[in-house]
C-alpha cells in the first residue's frame, strides 16, 4: 500500500519558536473568560455561540427537508412550514453566516497575521461578542414566541399584515447589525494602524486582504439594513404604511433598501470564505500564490461593484429594461473578479508540492461547488433568463452553491487549517477527510436536484408541489441529512481532538504564513517576542529553519 | 493626574490617539448611511409626490425649525470652542463649553417636544392617525410620516449625544484629558458635530424647498 497523500505534521520542532509564555487558553477562570479582552478568547466565544446557531438553523433546514418528503403534509401544517423557513433563513444569515468567519477566524488570526499583539479597540470586540448575544437572543425569542412567517427577506406588503409577531425578530437584526458594524471598524482600524515593522500592505497574507473588504462592507451597508428592516417592523407594530401600497407607499423601495445592504451581504459571507482559501491553497501546495495582486485586488472590487448590483433581485418587480440591463451587467463584473481568483488559486496549484490535507480536500469541493453557484449566477443575472428562474428552486440552488457549498465549505476548511493554532492539537486527519467527502456529496445530492426541480417550474417556499416532482425532493432530503450528519460528524472529530489530539507544534502544515511564527496555541500576546518581518507571508523559496531564524535572530 | 492609559498594542500615545479619532470617523461613516436611507425615502417618495411634498414642507412648522437650527450651530460653535481649549489646557473652560453644548442639545429637545406638540394638536401624525387638514393628501400623509420616522431617528441620536458630551464633561476634572492627549475628548465633539450637520440635511428638506 502506497503512503497516504496527506502530510503529517511537519518535523520542526518546538524549540525553534520561543517559549516564554503560557498560552492564551490558560489561566484566568471563567471571569477571565467573559470579561477578557484578548482578542483570541472574544474569536473563541463567537466560536461557541455562531456554532450553537449553526447547529439550529441547520436542524431546521433537516426539519423542512422531512416535510417536503411528500407533496402533501408530513410532519407539519402549512403554517409551520412557513415559519420554519423563516427561522432557517434568518438563524443561518444573520447569526450564523454574516459572523461566522470574520469573528471567529477574522478575529482570532487576523491581529497574529499583521504582527499585532491584539486588535486596535480590544474593548469594542468583547462588546460586539454581548452585543451579538443579545441580539441572537432577541431575535430567537422573537421566532419562539412570536412565529415570524415572513421569509428572511421581509418582503413587503405581506411583512406589514402578517398575523405573526414581527418587531423583535427585525429589532434583534438591528442588534446584531451593530455587533457587525462594531467589529467591521475595529478591522479596519486594526488593519490600518496596527500593522508591525516589515508588514506594509503588499506583505499582509491574503485573508486580511478579504477581511479588510468585508469590513467595508460591515460598515457601510449594515446600517441600511438594520434601518429598513427595522422601518419594516414600525410598519407592522404602528401600521405607518411606509412601504405599503394601501397608504401610498411603494413596497419596490423596500426591495431597494433591503437588498442596498443584503446584496452587499452575500459578499459579506464569501469574501472571507475567498480569503480563508487564499490562505489554505499555498500553504498546501508550498507555492507562492501564482498573483497575490490578482487575488488582493479582487477581493476589493467584489466589494465595491458588490454595492451596485442589488437591483438583480427586482428584475422582475417591475424595473425597466434597460436597470435591469445595466444591474445585470454589474452583476457579472462579480464573476469576472470571482473567476480571477479561481483562475489564481488553480495555477497556484500547477506544480506545486501538494499535500492532500483535509482543507485541502474542503477546497477542492469548494472549487467545484463555487464555480457551480457562479456560473449560475451569471445565468441568473441575465434578465431573460431571469424571469423564467426567478423565485423557483434554481435560485435557491444557485445561493446555496454559494453560501453552503462556498461559505460552508470554506468555513469547515478553516476550523480544520487553523485547528492547531488555535488549540495546539491536531484533529484525526483521516476522519477529516471522510468529512470532506461525505459533506461534498451530501452537498450535491442536496442542490443540485434543485437545479433540476427550479427548471422544472417547482417555486421556492412551497409547502406542496405535483407528484411529478418528488423523486427529486427525495433525492435531496437524504442529501440534506447525509450533508447533516457529515457536517456534525466533522465538528465532532474536532471537539474529539481537543482532549485525544495529538500535541500541535508551531507549524504543522510547513507553512509560511506569519499567524504560523508563534506557538501553538499562541501565548497571550501572540508573539512570545515580535518576530522581525523582513519577507512575505508566501516565501515558500526559504526552507523553515531560515524563516525562523530570521523572524527571531539571536 | 494619572497619565494616559497605553494600550499594549500600540506602539505610541500618537498612534492609539490617530486610531481612536479613525475608529470614530469610520463609526460616522456607518452612521452616515444610516441616514441615508432615510434621505433616500425622502428622495423617492418626493419625486413620487412631488406636489403634495411641496404643499406638505409649506405646511410645516418652519419657525421652530428653523430656531432648532440656530440652536444646534450655536452647539457647534461651543463644542468646537471646547476643543480649542483643552488643547491649550484650559480643562475648566473645556468642560464647561462641553456642557452648554449638552444644553444647547437639552433646548433643542424641548424646542422639538414643542413642535411635536403642534404637530399632534394639528393632527399631522404618522400613517393611519394623519388628518391634517392643511396637506390633507396621500402625499402630506408620506411627508409627515417620514418626517416623524426622521426627526424621531435624530432626536434619538441628539439624546445619544447628550449623553456622551455629559459623560466626557464627567471625566474632565476626573483628569482622563490633557493637552497633549485626549483623542475621546475630541471623539464626542466629533460626534456632536455629526448630529448637527445631520440635522442641516434635515431642516431644508422638510422645513424649507
Amino acid at each position: 500500500m502506497s503512503a497516504p497523500a496527506y502530510r503529517e505534521q511537519s518535523s520542526i520542532p518546538l524549540e525553534a519558536v520561543p517559549p516564554t509564555e503560557p498560552s492564551y487558553l490558560d489561566g484566568g477562570g471563567l471571569m477571565g473568560w467573559l470579561n477578557t479582552r484578548d482578542h483570541k478568547r472574544i474569536g473563541i466565544m463567537f466560536y461557541g455561540a455562531v456554532l450553537a446557531m449553526f447547529v439550529l438553523g441547520g436542524s431546521f433546514a433537516l426539519l423542512l427537508r422531512l416535510e417536503l418528503l411528500t407533496p402533501d403534509r408530513t410532519i407539519m401544517d402549512a403554517n409551520t412550514y412557513n415559519r420554519l423557513f423563516t427561522w432557517h433563513g434568518i438563524v443561518m444569515v444573520w447569526l450564523f453566516l454574516i459572523p461566522s468567519i470574520p469573528n471567529i477566524f477574522g478575529n482570532f488570526v487576523l491581529p497574529i497575521q499583521i504582527g499585532a499583539r491584539d486588535l486596535a479597540f480590544p474593548r469594542l470586540n468583547l462588546a460586539s461578542f454581548y452585543v451579538y448575544l443579545a441580539g441572537s437572543a432577541i431575535v430567537l425569542g422573537g421566532l419562539v414566541l412570536g412565529g415570524t412567517d415572513t421569509g428572511w427577506t421581509f418582503y413587503t406588503p405581506y411583512s406589514e399584515t402578517t398575523p405573526d409577531r414581527l418587531f423583535p425578530v427585525v429589532f434583534g437584526i438591528f442588534v446584531v447589525g451593530v455587533s457587525s458594524i462594531f467589529t467591521g471598524i475595529n478591522f479596519i482600524a486594526s488593519v490600518h494602524m496596527l500593522r508591525a515593522k516589515g508588514v506594509h500592505w503588499r506583505r499582509m497574507p491574503l485573508f486580511v486582504w478579504s477581511i479588510y473588504a468585508t469590513s467595508i462592507i460591515l460598515v457601510l451597508a449594515t446600517p441600511v439594513l438594520g434601518l429598513s428592516v427595522l422601518l419594516v417592523g414600525l410598519d407592522h407594530v404602528f401600521h405607518l404604511g411606509l412601504f405599503n401600497p394601501a397608504s401610498g407607499g411603494d413596497p419596490v423601495l423596500f426591495q431597494h433598501l433591503f437588498w442596498f445592504y443584503s446584496h452587499p451581504a452575500v459578499y459579506i459571507m464569501i469574501l472571507p470564505a475567498m480569503g480563508v482559501i487564499s490562505e489554505i491553497v499555498p500553504t498546501f501546495a508550498h507555492r507562492r500564490p501564482a498573483s497575490y495582486n490578482a487575488i488582493a485586488f479582487s477581493a476589493l472590487g467584489i466589494a465595491l461593484v458588490g454595492f451596485l448590483t442589488w437591483g438583480h433581485h427586482m428584475f422582475v418587480a417591475g424595473m425597466s429594461t434597460i436597470d435591469s440591463g445595466i444591474f445585470g451587467i454589474l452583476s457579472m463584473f462579480v464573476a469576472i473578479f470571482s473567476a480571477i481568483k479561481t483562475f489564481t488559486w488553480v495555477a497556484t496549484l500547477y506544480r506545486g508540492d501538494i499535500s492532500f490535507n483535509t482543507p485541502l480536500l474542503y477546497f477542492f469541493g469548494f472549487l467545484f461547488l463555487f464555480m457551480f453557484g457562479g456560473m449560475t449566477g451569471v445565468a441568473v443575472a441575465t434578465q431573460s433568463l431571469d424571469v423564467h428562474w426567478h423565485d423557483t428552486y434554481f435560485v435557491v440552488a444557485h445561493f446555496h452553491f454559494i453560501m453552503v457549498g462556498g461559505s460552508v465549505t470554506a468555513f469547515l476548511a478553516a476550523a480544520h487549517y487553523w485547528y492547531p493554532k488555535m488549540f495546539g492539537r491536531l484533529y484525526s486527519e483521516r476522519v477529516g477527510l471522510l468529512c470532506a467527502t461525505a459533506v461534498f456529496i451530501g452537498f450535491v445530492l442536496t442542490f443540485l436536484p434543485q437545479f433540476l426541480l427550479g427548471n422544472a417550474g417547482m417555486p421556492r417556499r412551497y409547502y406542496s408541489y405535483p407528484p411529478e416532482y418528488q423523486w427529486l425532493h427525495v433525492l435531496a432530503t437524504g442529501g440534506a441529512w447525509l450533508l447533516g450528519f457529515s457536517v456534525l460528524l466533522a465538528v465532532g472529530n474536532l471537539i474529539v481532538s481537543l482532549r485525544y489530539g495529538r500535541r500541535a507544534t508551531a507549524n504543522p502544515w510547513d507553512s509560511r504564513s506569519y499567524e504560523w511564527l508563534t506557538p501553538s496555541p499562541p501565548p497571550p500576546h501572540n508573539f512570545p517576542e515580535t518576530p522581525v518581518f523582513d519577507r512575505g507571508p508566501y516565501d515558500y523559496e526559504l526552507s523553515q529553519e531560515e524563516v525562523y531564524a530570521r523572524a527571531y535572530p539571536r | 493626574m494619572p497619565a494616559p492609559i497605553l494600550g499594549e498594542q500600540y506602539a505610541s500615545l500618537d498612534r492609539q490617539a490617530v486610531t481612536l479619532r479613525f475608529g470614530m470617523w469610520l463609526f460616522l461613516a456607518s452612521e452616515l448611511l444610516l441616514f441615508s436611507g432615510l434621505f433616500v425615502l425622502y428622495a423617492a417618495y418626493r419625486s413620487m409626490y412631488r406636489h403634495d411634498f411641496v404643499e406638505a414642507v409649506h405646511s410645516n412648522t418652519m419657525a421652530y425649525g428653523t430656531a432648532n437650527t440656530y440652536v444646534l450651530l450655536t452647539s457647534s460653535f461651543t463644542v468646537a470652542l471646547a476643543v480649542f481649549n483643552i488643547r491649550r489646557g484650559a480643562l475648566r473652560a473645556a468642560m464647561w463649553l462641553v456642557l452648554a453644548s449638552a444644553a444647547l442639545g437639552v433646548t433643542f429637545l424641548a424646542i422639538k417636544a414643542v413642535e411635536y406638540g403642534v404637530h399632534i394638536r394639528e393632527g399631522a401624525l404618522p400613517g393611519p392617525y394623519y388628518h391634517f387638514a392643511d396637506a390633507a393628501t396621500l402625499g402630506g400623509n408620506r411627508f409627515y410620516t417620514l418626517y416623524w420616522v426622521t426627526t424621531g431617528a435624530h432626536a434619538l441620536h441628539v439624546t445619544g449625544g447628550i449623553g456622551v458630551l455629559l459623560w466626557t464633561a464627567w471625566h474632565v476634572p476626573r483628569g482622563r484629558y490633557t493637552a497633549g492627549y485626549h483623542p475621546r475628548f475630541e471623539n464626542a465633539t466629533l460626534y456632536w458635530h455629526f448630529v448637527d450637520v445631520m440635522w442641516l440635511f434635515i431642516w431644508p428638506i422638510y422645513y424649507l424647498v
